[in-house]
């Protein structure tokens, strides 16, 4: 799956584009906001300030939260609706808390990016489900209280993304490819960052709009009445969430919209946190908005729906986990019915990280990586969402619309994945037509590389190409130079062979040139398929040139005994040395046991090749001795003075003609079924040792790098004991700098070790589903030429009986 | 003409159901148990023979000097000399009757009985009844002796080999045989080689099948165990090609090279017959020759000598005649059942196979 979302950048091209274009959707969606909220606050006028407004509130919330680091869990809770009111009056503060603002939002936008991206899906869903007529009525009133929901939310991840934006490193971490992921994705949506940012704004404009629309939601009650059913969901959402902190390690976060992105920065402090902030926030911001009845039976029915909503929230959590849109669903329908759209899309950031969260704790990085790949596309989808709630009215349709683009392109992506499992079985490659060219020593022999393939990746559906064989091992040589040291089993070509090349060359055309040619051609189309069937190789812009490009470069130093041969057999050699000197001390049960496996197996496969190949040498000569047998059968049948003993004799020359032909179909068939099947597995089960002695190699790369840090930390000791201050701090840095080494190469090594085990496994797969291929395969030519045998023998039975 | 001679008698047994059951090693030598039934009625004759014995009938029956024309019968071919261990050597003289163990000699001894105790005139030999009926084993005291004319006939053989016949019809048997022989020989020998070709094939699937025992791998883990079992179903297919191979080998045998080995041996005796014969005739050309060439005084002995020189030799052809003539109906009879039976029986075995194959191939498509 790490593989795929290396992929990923391939099949959603555009992404960074849209990325780019994202701000100007945020600006779009500014616009838009500020309508909505004019809508909130007079519903035709637009107050262009509510953008800046926003700005404050968060900036503010996070000042205080990152001053006092431990208390600001109270500050927050009751900050959000001081905010409120300072937002109102302290429009002038946000310019330059702005500034501040924006490196937080940095922080939190890159984490509240990857997020949304992973929570787009959960966020389509949402809109889906969303009644739109409800939601039209419900804009008003669902936004207030949510929105200063969001506030709050949003000031919590501001604070703990400043908090951990140093932390966020070691916290993130863990997840050790979803994090290299994260990062990418970080990268790619640094553009994204201004539209979070936006957003986040948005969210800070929805929280002006609330306090200013407390008032308003009088006009609402009767929505709000219908509402408040849907509306505690969404406080419940929140709320679990942070009641829920300790369940965030569970990934009951799912229901904690707002939460995911505290727990994503300040994990621990949160839980102590959150446990007064629920109740704080909930308290407090309802209070704060609502000093009405209305307001009051929410308070009571969000405190009910908390409870009920963390136990709500932690039988959804095993859902969200999974990402399952139907709970999801539910679950942030209830809260888009209560969110304003605006509002919703800060909700959707939350959901989204809540989505990130439960599939990072869950460590199922696999699915992880496949979203975050398909991070980007979302997040733009997202921003347009966003954008679009601003204007309540409208969005609703809106947004509806665009969530079923979004679950369609969510749906697509699903389908991609399941192509990704399919893939080997979309792409064939033939190698066909063997054509000696040229003349001499200097001849070599070329193949047509016919691919067929439905994979999106390819330009067209079929293409031919002419390789020759050195092309096919400069591929491989390219391969196992790229990929070899990462730990996968590359698909070793065919040997060079000496003994069958000068024949060819010197132009002899016997049959076991011929032999030679087709077997060689058939080793070259078993590995091609093999690297073709590979996810990761087939991504490699080589394997892609190697399949598609008119004309490749010569490929060099594949020289059977060139002096670059030369040189890589020494290399060989010093690696066998080496792989003999180093003592692995093996750690891991499970690579031990492979390795005496692959030794055994190695062995039986030689010994098993060894048969099959005196089988048949044997079957070639029954071949042979049948044709003879033919031969003086016809003669006896022309000597024989008895007609129809002679014309029996004849026939029976004839049969034994046919049978001939049966018998060497059948050594071919033998061989091609099994001896180079047996062969290619004995190749294979060099390169999987050799991916073994990858890990052995990342091994010993940590362990002389812990060795070197211990080196390290002596002379850093000596240098104390010698009282040396200047070369101490040199020391301390060489010890930082080795200290990040080892773990670098430590975490290579268990990355190594992964891939290997990874395509151990697959190899094994690969073996047996290979074995079981070819053996029907083989069974199938048996029984027809048994068959074909039976047709003989019935057509002869007569003749013979016709003799009298 | 003559086939009934004062004196003798058809043997006390059924020629056609003799059967060689059983064969007993013992040290180099090689016991068979010969169980005739008696023509009285009920009751079985078990006699004990050893290849001498062999020796010791065939020589008795190539010197009766008492029946007109003996040396006009094709005598029923003796197998070679079986040997326990042999040699590369003789075992490639022995042929197909060397194979296995030693089924197919019986069975060429079987043969040769029969054809001897069946033979209108072979069977009136006072030897045949006494090999097949004496519980004393007869002269083994003979046992060298009775090479008789073989030496001289190689000798002679250069020289009168292509001697012109005065007959149409046995230079062109003569012409024939010679063919012919030379065919089936080199037919019966690339059969052979065929046979043994299938049996060592059957050797070598039975070893790569036993090798695929050895793949199998013990652990929990699926991959593995679906991979034990395919090597576990592999090697049965094996066996089962294995076991195909060999019953195609033995089909084989005991037909169609049964037939080829019988074909070329008797081949072999008509040609010794027709040299006789050859020899005879050039004995009563030189008769010829002394008698005109004679003085008067001996003119009337070197008659006399001709004159039995040449009803010798009518009766040797009359013999011969008939002989070649049963000969030839009798070989197209016999080729002609062991093609059929051979055909008959690969057949079934490739049946049986294809069925088996199927099966198998059933199973791997019915694997997970």
């Amino acid at each position: 799956m790490a593989t795929s979302s290396e992929r990923s950048p391939p099949p959603f091209p555009d992404s960074e584009d849209q990325d780019v274009l994202d701000p100007e959707d945020v600006g779009g969606r500014d616009s838009d906001e500020e309508d909505g909220e004019d809508l909130f606050l007079s519903p035709s006028d637009p107050p262009l300030a509510d953008l800046d407004t926003p700005l404050p509130l968060a900036n503010q919330p996070i000042e205080v939260l990152m001053t006092p680091p431990s208390d600001i869990m109270s500050d927050l809770l009751i900050e959000p609706i001081s905010c409120q009111s300072e937002i109102q009056s302290a429009s002038e503060v946000v310019t330059e808390p702005s500034d501040d603002f924006v490196d937080l939002t940095n922080n939190l936008t890159e984490e509240a990016a990857d997020n949304v991206a992973a929570a787009a899906q959960d966020t389509a869903i949402i809109s889906l489900d969303e009644p739109s007529d409800d939601f039209v009525d419900l804009l008003g009133s669902e936004t207030e209280a949510l929105q200063e929901e969001a506030v709050v939310v949003v000031d919590v991840p501001a604070d703990t993304a400043t908090d951990k934006s140093e932390g966020m490193g070691s916290d993130t971490d863990p997840p050790g490819e979803g994090k290299e992921e994260v990062e990418e994705v970080e990268e790619v949506e640094e553009a994204s960052t201004a539209a979070v940012f936006d957003l986040i704004g948005d969210s800070g404009g929805e929280s002006d709009s609330n306090t200013q629309q407390s008032p308003g939601i009088d006009t609402f009650v009767d929505p709000l009445v219908d509402l408040l059913s849907d509306t505690p969901p969404a406080a419940e959402a929140q709320k679990p969430s942070m009641a829920t902190i300790d369940l965030f390690n569970e990934d009951e976060g799912s229901d904690l919209f707002s939460d995911p992105l505290l727990t994503m920065s300040a994990r621990q402090p949160q839980k102590s946190l959150f446990g007064e902030t629920d109740e704080d926030l909930f308290g407090e911001p309802l209070g704060a908005t609502s000093k009405k009845t209305i307001n009051k039976e929410q308070k009571d029915k969000t405190v009910t729906i908390k409870a009920a909503a963390v136990g709500g929230g932690i039988n959804i959590t095993g859902p969200l986990q999974e990402i399952n849109p139907a709970e999801a669903g539910d679950l942030f329908t209830e809260e888009a019915v209560a969110t304003v759209p605006s509002v919703s899309s800060t909700s959707t950031v939350n959901s989204k990280t809540n989505g990130v969260h439960s599939e990072e704790e869950t460590d199922i990085f696999a699915e992880a990586t496949v979203e975050l790949s398909l991070d980007s596309p979302r997040s733009e989808r997202k921003k347009e969402v966003m954008a679009k709630p601003s204007a309540p009215a409208p969005s609703l349709s809106a947004t509806a619309s665009l969530a079923k683009p979004q679950s369609a392109a969510l749906e697509e992506m699903d389908e991609e994945e399941e192509e990704e499992q399919e893939d080997q079985f979309e792409i064939f490659v033939s190698v066909k037509d063997p054509e000696k060219i040229g003349d001499g020593m200097t001849a070599y022999m070329a193949y047509k590389l016919s691919t067929q393939t439905t994979l999106p990746m390819f330009r067209t559906k079929t293409f031919t190409v002419r390789r020759r064989f050195s092309d096919f091992l400069g591929l491989y040589e390219k391969l196992s130079e790229k990929h070899g040291p990462n730990g996968y089993i590359v698909p070793p070509p065919p040997e060079k062979s000496i003994l069958g090349m000068t024949k060819m060359k010197v132009g002899k055309d016997d049959s076991s040139s011929a032999d030679f040619v087709e077997r060689r051609r058939g080793a070259l189309e078993r590995y091609v398929q093999r690297v073709v069937n590979h996810p990761s190789l087939l991504q490699d812009p080589d394997v892609r040139e190697f399949l598609e490009r008119e004309e490749l470069p010569r490929a060099v130093s594949t020289q059977a005994l060139s002096g670059a041969g030369f040189l890589k057999m020494i290399n060989k050699a010093t690696d066998a040395v080496s792989k003999m000197t180093i003592k692995m001390n093996e750690s891991d049960v499970w690579f031990e046991d492979k390795l005496q496996e692959v030794e055994s197996a190695d062995q039986q496969f030689r010994k098993l090749h060894a048969l099959v190949e005196s089988l048949v040498v044997h079957r070639k000569e029954l071949s042979l001795n049948t044709a003879s047998f033919a031969k003086s059968a016809a003669m006896l049948g022309s000597a024989e003075d008895n007609t129809a003993l002679s014309r029996a004799l004849s026939q029976l020359a004839e049969v034994e003609d046919k049978m001939e032909q049966l018998h060497q179909d059948q050594a071919s068939n033998d061989t091609f079924s099994f001896a180079e099947l047996i062969a290619d597995f004995i190749r294979l089960l060099g390169a999987v040792r050799g991916s073994f002695d990858h890990r052995i190699k990342a091994w010993q790369r940590w362990q002389d790098g812990q060795a070197m840090l211990q080196k390290k930390r002596e002379t850093e000791a000596k240098l104390l004991w010698a009282n040396k201050p200047d070369k101490l701090q040199l020391a301390k840095e060489e010890i930082a700098e080795w200290e990040a080494k080892v773990t670098q190469y430590e975490r290579e090594f268990d990355r190594v070790s992964a891939t290997v085990r990874k395509e151990v496994i697959r190899f094994e797969k690969e073996k047996a589903k290979n074995f079981k291929r070819q053996i029907i395969k083989y069974l199938e030519s048996l029984l027809q030429s048994q068959q074909q045998l039976i047709k003989y023998w019935d057509a002869f039975l007569p003749e013979a009986k016709a003799i009298a | 003409m003559e086939e009934v001679q004062e004196g003798a008698s058809a043997p006390s047994v059924h020629g056609h159901n003799i059967k060689v059951t059983e064969v007993v090693i013992d040290g180099d030598t090689l016991t068979f148990l010969i169980v005739s039934q008696k023509l009285s009625g009920t009751g079985e004759y078990h006699v004990y023979r050893i290849y001498e014995d062999l020796e010791w009938l065939q020589h008795h029956l190539f010197s009766q000097e008492d029946v007109p024309g003996i040396q006009g019968v094709i005598f029923p071919p003796i197998p070679a000399k079986p040997q326990v261990n042999a040699s590369a050597k003789v075992m490639k003289q022995l042929g197909f009757l060397g194979l296995g163990e030693w089924q197919p000699y019986c069975k060429a001894l079987e043969s040769f009985l029969r054809q001897v105790a069946s033979h209108s005139v072979l069977k009136k030999s006072k030897a045949v009844e006494i090999f097949l009926t004496s519980a004393d084993p007869p002269g083994r005291q003979r046992v060298r002796k009775n090479i008789f004319n073989r030496l001289s006939q190689a000798v002679g053989e250069m020289r009168k080999e292509g001697h012109k016949d005065v007959d149409e019809f046995f230079q062109a048997a003569r012409d024939q045989n010679l063919i012919i022989t030379g065919c089936t020989k080199s037919a019966t020998e690339r059969f052979l080689d065929v046979v043994l070709t299938e049996q060592k094939i059957a050797v070598a699937c039975g070893h790569f099948s036993a090798a695929l025992h050895l793949c199998v791998e013990a652990g929990e883990d699926p991959d593995k165990q679906a991979f034990s079992s395919i090597c576990v179903k592999l090697s049965e297919v094996f066996e089962s090609i294995k076991k195909n191979m060999m019953s195609t080998a033995e089909n084989n045998v005991s037909t169609l090279g049964l037939g080829l080995d019988l074909e070329s041996r008797y081949q072999e005796a008509e040609k010794e017959m027709l040299f006789r014969r050859t020899c005879k005739l050039a004995e009563l050309e030189t008769a010829r020759r002394n008698a005109e060439k004679a003085k008067p005084v001996k003119k009337a002995a070197m008659e006399e000598v001709k004159k039995a020189a040449e009803t010798e030799f009518n009766h040797i052809c009359g013999v011969a005649k008939q002989e070649i003539a049963r000969y030839e109906a009798a070989r197209v009879q016999m080729l002609q059942q062991a093609l059929v039976q051979w055909c008959e029986k690969q057949l079934l075995t490739a049946r049986e196979s294809a069925d088996q194959f199927d099966q198998c191939l059933q199973g791997f498509r019915g694997m997970a």
